[in-house]
C-alpha cells in the first residue's frame, strides 16, 4: 500500500532537516514541526501522559488514568518527581467543576508542563458542555474550558496539538466513546487536528474494543475515491479492517479500479447525482453483507465570483457536494439500514466562506446543516451522522493554488503551520465511523491544524 | 450438411457474473504503443476491482490475440501475473480470428458445465497500433540459416545472401492467405451476389452507431467498461452521422466489381485497438460469494464454409451455425429476444439475414425444409454494434457477450418472462461462432 504519511511539503522537510534547518532558524522563519502520523506498532503517546484535574473532578481523573494505563500509556497523576520527563501528552480533567476558581490550580499545572511537553505532544481537556439548567457558574466553568482549548492550541509548538472531549447529555467520562475520542486525540491519528472541542454524548458500549482494526468486519463505501482524499479515505478504512466500495463517475474508472484493487475493495463507477444512486449503492454492498459506512466524499469546485457565475457552475456544484447527499442518505433511511455510520465531507471555506466560492461554500454549509439534521434520524435506527471539516490539504487539486496563496493557506492560517494529507481526514472519517465514536452525533470535526478561519 | 441434432448434453449450467473492457480506439490513436498484454491485463484489472476478485484463484483465464507478437507466445498467462488476480490461476491462449472472444468463452463454459473449474475469464485483445512487424521470408531464412552456420566463413556467406529488397518489413495483414484477397474484397463478392443495396447497409452503420450513442447515454456501459489511458468512450463512435453524410462516402471494397461496389469505410468496420474480459462461473460459485448472475450461457456452435472454391462467401458460415444450433435447443429465431451480429460489415449482417430469407439457400445450402426465417429487426443489436464500437478481433466476442447478458437480465427483471440472445460472429478462415445466452 502506498505511504500515505509522507510529507510533501518540501519546505516543511527542508527546515526540519540539515543545512536548511540551521539557516531557517537562524532567520526565524517559521518552522512547521515534521507532524508524528499513525503506525500500527508504534506507542500511543510520544512520552508519559500526565492526568491533572480539579479536586471535585479526581475521580474521573482517575477512571481515565486506569483507562489510560490499560493501553500501555505510562501515566502520571502529579509532576512530582517527574524531573526532565518529556511529556507525551497532559490531560485535563474538569468534568465535575463548579465555579470558575475551582480549575485554576489545575490549569496552572498544566501550563507548568507546556514547556516540558515533547515535539507532536498532546493536549487533552475533558470537560462536560453547558447544558440547560446549569446555573450560571456551572455554565461558566464548563463554556470555560472551549476557548481555553483553542488558546493553548495556539501557544503549542513543535506538532503539539489540544484539544476537548465535551461530555453531553451526562456521558460518564469512561464510557467507550468518551474514552475513544481521548484516544484519537492523544493518538498520532488526529496530527492534523488542532483546537477542536468534540460533544461526545452517551453511546452503547460495544464488546471487546479491537483497537488494531476497529473497522473490522464492517463494510464501508466511499465515493468520490477514485483519488486523494477520497482514496486515502478508502486506504484508511481498509487498513482499519473494513471491506470498502469505492465509488466514482465512470471517467474515473480507470484509477477507481486501480485504488479498489490496491485495498482489496470493489469498485462501482457511478455517478453521485444520478437519481437512484442510493439504491444502486445499497445493490453493490448486498453481496457483501449490507452497508455499514457511508463516506460522502464525491464533490467539485466550479469557482466563479458571483457576480460571474453561470447556472451550470452554481447548479453543478451544489448537485454533487449537497444534493446528492440528501438524496442517497433518504433512499439508505428509507430501506432502513440499520446503524448506518454516515461521514460526510464538508470544508472550512463552508463555515468561514471563501471569495469565489459561493456555490462550494453554500454546498458545505448544506452539508454541516444536513448533518445536524440527519443525526437523529440515523440514531433512530442506531446510527450517526457527521461531517468532517478539512481545511487547507496537500493534494493535487491544491497544488495548482498559486505560490503565495498556498504559503499562505499553508504556513500563515493554520497553528501547525502546514497544509495537512489527506490521510489526516482519512483518519477523522475512520475514527467518526469505528464502533467507538457511536456517542458523537450530529458534529462537524474540524480537520484544518487550527486554522483561524472560521465563524 | 446435416441438420440432424446432436442431442443437448445434460450438465449443469455455466453463468455469466458480468464482464468488462476498455473502451475501444481506432488503431493509431489513444492506444498507440500498447500491448496486447497491457490492454488484456487493463480488462482484467477493472473486471477484477468491479467483483472483489483480488487474490483469488479462478479456474482459468482462457483468451487470445489474432495480431499476436512471437514474444507474446503466453499472452493471457502474462496478463494474469500482471493482474490482481492469484499468480495461482491458470491461463492459455487461443486463437480463432474474429471468433477468438466468443471461442474462448465457448471453451471455459465447457469446463464449467463438466464440473471441471468452478470460475472463469475469457476475453480477447487486440491492437493494430502495436501489430508485429516481420521481416521478409528472405531476410528471415538467411538469419536463421547464418545462426546455423558453423564457420565464421559460413555465416558471412549466409548474411551476404540478404538482397536490399529483403529488408522491407512484410506489414500484417488481414488477407486471406489462399486467396489473396482482403475480407472486404471477400465480403464485397457476397455482398454483390445477395444483392444488397448501399442504402441498407448505411441504414445498418446509422443505427448502430444511434444505438451505441444511446446505450452510453443511459449509463449502459457504466458497468460493462472501465475508462483506459484518457479514453472513456469508444472513440469510433459517430452519435453525429447521419445516412446523408455515410451516403457521400466512396465505396472502397468490390470497386472492381464497378457499378455494384457498395460498401464504404462507413459501413465497415474500422481497424481498432482495444480487449474484454467476461467472467463466467457455476451458479454455486457465484452464490457463494453473492455475485449477481446476469445470464447463463446456453450452448454455442461453430461452423466452417468453403470459400476457397468460391462455393460460399468468407463470412457466411454463422448463416449455417445458427440454424444448428437452435434446433439443437429446440429453439426458433421468434425465441430470441436480441440478435447480436457482429457487424464485420454492414453488409455482413445483410446478407446472413437474406440468406435465411432465403427459401432455395436454406433447403439447398442449410439442409433445412424451407427459408429459416425473418428476424424483427427492432431486435438487431439494440445497443449497437462493431460498426460503431470499432472491432479489436478478438475482443469483440467479449464485448458482445457482456453486453447480451445485460440485456436478458434487463428484459427479464422488466417482463418477468425469461430472454434470450442470440450472438453470431464470423472470422476470416470462413469461420464462424454462436451463442444463445438466456436470462436466470
Amino acid at each position: 500500500m502506498a505511504d500515505q504519511s509522507a510529507p510533501s511539503d518540501k519546505y516543511t522537510v527542508a527546515v526540519n532537516r540539515g543545512f536548511t534547518k540551521t539557516i531557517a532558524k537562524k532567520l526565524g522563519l517559521p518552522r512547521p514541526a515534521i507532524l508524528r502520523r499513525y503506525t500500527p506498532d508504534a506507542p500511543l503517546t510520544v512520552g508519559p501522559v500526565l492526568v491533572v484535574s480539579d479536586d471535585a473532578s479526581a475521580g474521573d481523573a482517575d477512571a481515565l488514568a486506569k483507562a489510560l494505563l490499560a493501553w500501555d500509556v505510562d501515566v502520571r497523576r502529579s509532576t512530582e518527581g517527574a524531573g526532565d520527563v518529556r511529556w507525551g501528552g497532559v490531560v485535563l480533567v474538569g468534568t465535575s467543576a463548579e465555579s470558575p476558581e475551582a480549575v485554576s490550580e489545575a490549569v496552572l499545572t498544566l501550563g507548568s508542563t507546556l514547556r516540558r511537553l515533547a515535539g507532536n505532544g498532546r493536549v487533552v481537556v475533558v470537560s462536560r458542555a453547558p447544558e440547560a439548567g446549569d446555573s450560571p457558574a456551572v455554565a461558566a466553568t464548563r463554556a470555560g474550558f472551549e476557548g481555553f482549548t483553542r488558546s493553548v492550541g495556539k501557544e503549542l509548538r513543535a506538532g503539539a496539538t489540544a484539544n476537548g472531549v465535551q461530555l453531553t447529555g451526562g456521558a460518564a467520562v469512561d464510557s467507550a466513546s468518551a474514552l475513544g475520542t481521548l484516544r484519537f486525540f492523544l493518538s498520532a491519528k488526529s496530527a492534523y487536528v488542532d483546537g477542536q472541542v468534540l460533544p461526545v454524548g452517551p453511546s452503547d458500549t460495544p464488546e471487546d474494543l479491537n483497537w488494531e482494526q476497529p473497522l473490522a468486519g464492517k463494510v464501508a463505501v466511499v465515493t468520490g475515491a477514485a483519488r486523494g482524499i477520497g482514496a486515502a479515505i478508502a486506504r484508511t478504512l481498509a487498513r482499519d479492517g473494513a471491506k470498502v466500495v469505492v465509488v466514482d463517475v465512470p471517467a474515473a474508472g480507470e484509477s477507481l479500479a486501480a485504488v479498489a484493487n490496491e485495498i482489496k475493495g470493489t469498485s462501482v463507477q457511478l455517478d453521485v447525482t444520478a437519481d437512484d444512486a442510493g439504491t444502486k449503492i445499497l445493490e453493490a454492498t448486498r453481496h457483501l453483507g449490507g452497508i455499514d459506512i457511508l463516506v460522502h466524499n464525491a464533490g467539485i469546485l466550479r469557482d466563479k465570483l458571483l457576480a460571474n457565475m453561470k447556472p451550470a457552475q452554481w447548479d453543478a456544484v451544489i448537485a454533487v457536494n449537497l444534493a446528492s447527499q440528501l438524496r442517497i442518505n433518504e433512499q439508505l433511511l428509507a430501506a432502513g439500514v440499520e446503524g448506518l455510520r454516515i461521514v460526510s465531507l464538508a470544508s472550512t471555506s463552508g463555515i468561514a466562506g471563501n471569495k469565489g466560492q459561493t456555490n462550494y461554500a453554500y454546498s458545505k454549509s448544506g452539508v454541516i446543516g444536513h448533518t445536524a439534521a440527519t443525526a437523529p434520524l440515523v440514531a433512530q435506527l442506531g446510527g450517526t451522522a457527521n461531517a468532517v471539516a478539512p481545511g487547507f490539504i496537500e493534494t493535487e487539486m491544491t497544488r495548482s493554488i498559486p505560490f503565495a496563496t498556498r504559503e499562505v493557506g499553508r504556513r500563515i492560517i493554520p497553528s501547525l503551520q502546514q497544509g495537512g494529507l489527506p490521510l489526516d481526514v482519512a483518519e477523522a472519517i475512520a475514527f467518526l465511523s469505528s464502533p467507538v465514536a457511536h456517542g458523537v452525533n450530529g458534529q462537524v470535526l474540524r480537520v484544518c491544524g487550527q486554522s483561524m478561519l472560521g465563524k | 450438411m446435416s441438420t440432424t441434432p446432436s442431442p443437448v448434453p445434460s450438465t449443469r449450467e455455466a453463468v455469466i457474473i458480468g464482464g468488462n473492457r476498455i473502451p475501444f480506439s481506432r488503431a493509431g490513436k489513444k492506444y498507440v504503443r500498447t500491448s496486447n498484454q497491457d490492454m488484456f491485463t487493463a480488462a482484467l484489472e477493472g473486471l477484477v476491482a468491479r467483483f472483489g476478485l483480488q487474490g483469488e484463484r479462478l479456474g482459468e483465464v482462457a483468451g487470445g490475440a489474432v495480431l499476436k507478437h512471437s514474444k507474446n507466445f503466453n499472452l493471457i498467462r502474462e496478463s494474469v501475473l500482471g493482474s490482481s488476480l492469484a499468480p495461482t490461476t491458470p491461463a492459455y491462449d487461443v486463437q480463432q480470428a474474429c471468433a477468438t472472444g466468443l471461442e474462448a468463452a465457448i471453451a471455459v463454459t465447457n469446463k464449467i458445465k463438466l464440473g471441471q473449474i468452478e470460475s472463469a475469464i475469457a476475453g480477447g485483445t487486440d491492437t493494430v497500433s502495436d501489430a508485429p512487424i516481420v521481416v521478409s521470408d528472405r531476410l528471415r531464412a538467411a538469419l536463421l540459416d547464418a545462426n546455423h552456420a558453423k564457420t565464421t566463413g559460413a555465416k558471412i556467406k549466409a548474411l551476404l545472401s540478404v538482397r536490399p529488397k529483403d529488408l522491407a518489413p512484410a506489414t500484417p495483414s488481414t488477407g486471406e492467405p489462399r486467396t489473396h484477397l482482403s475480407m472486404g474484397e471477400h465480403q464485397a463478392i457476397t455482398t454483390a451476389k445477395w444483392g444488397i443495396s448501399r442504402e441498407a447497409q448505411d441504414e445498418i452503420a446509422y443505427n448502430s452507431h444511434q444505438n451505441l450513442a444511446r446505450a452510453w447515454e443511459s449509463g449502459f456501459f457504466d458497468d460493462l467498461v472501465t475508462p483506459f489511458k484518457g479514453l472513456t468512450r469508444d472513440d469510433n463512435m459517430r452519435p453525429d452521422t447521419s445516412l446523408e453524410k455515410l451516403a457521400k462516402l466512396k465505396p472502397v471494397f468490390g470497386t472492381k466489381l464497378g457499378e455494384s461496389a457498395t460498401m464504404t469505410a462507413g459501413n465497415s468496420t474500422p481497424l481498432t485497438d482495444g480487449a474484454s474480459a467476461v467472467l463466467f462461473s457455476s451458479r454455486e460459485w457465484a452464490e457463494e460469494r453473492d455475485l449477481p448472475i446476469l445470464a447463463k450461457f446456453v450452448d454455442a456452435e461453430t461452423a466452417a464454409v468453403d470459400f476457397v472454391h468460391g462455393h460460399e462467401g468468407l463470412l457466411m458460415a454463422p448463416a449455417a451455425a445458427v440454424p444448428r444450433l437452435l434446433a439443437r435447443n429446440g429453439l426458433t429465431l421468434e425465441d430470441i429476444d436480441f440478435f447480436e451480429i457482429h457487424e464485420a460489415f454492414a453488409s455482413t449482417v445483410l446478407t446472413t439475414l437474406a440468406a435465411w430469407e432465403d427459401e432455395e439457400y436454406c433447403r439447398t445450402e442449410l439442409g433445412l425444409d424451407g427459408a429459416f426465417g425473418k428476424i424483427d429487426r427492432s431486435k438487431l443489436n439494440v445497443n449497437g454494434s462493431s460498426l460503431a464500437a470499432g472491432h479489436p478481433f478478438a475482443a469483440t466476442g467479449g464485448r458482445i457477450i457482456a453486453t447480451a447478458a445485460k440485456l436478458v437480465a434487463a428484459k427479464a427483471a422488466e417482463t418477468g418472462r425469461p430472454a434470450r440472445a442470440l450472438i453470431s460472429v464470423c472470422a476470416a478462415g470462413g469461420l464462424g461462432a454462436v451463442a444463445v445466452v438466456e436470462s436466470v
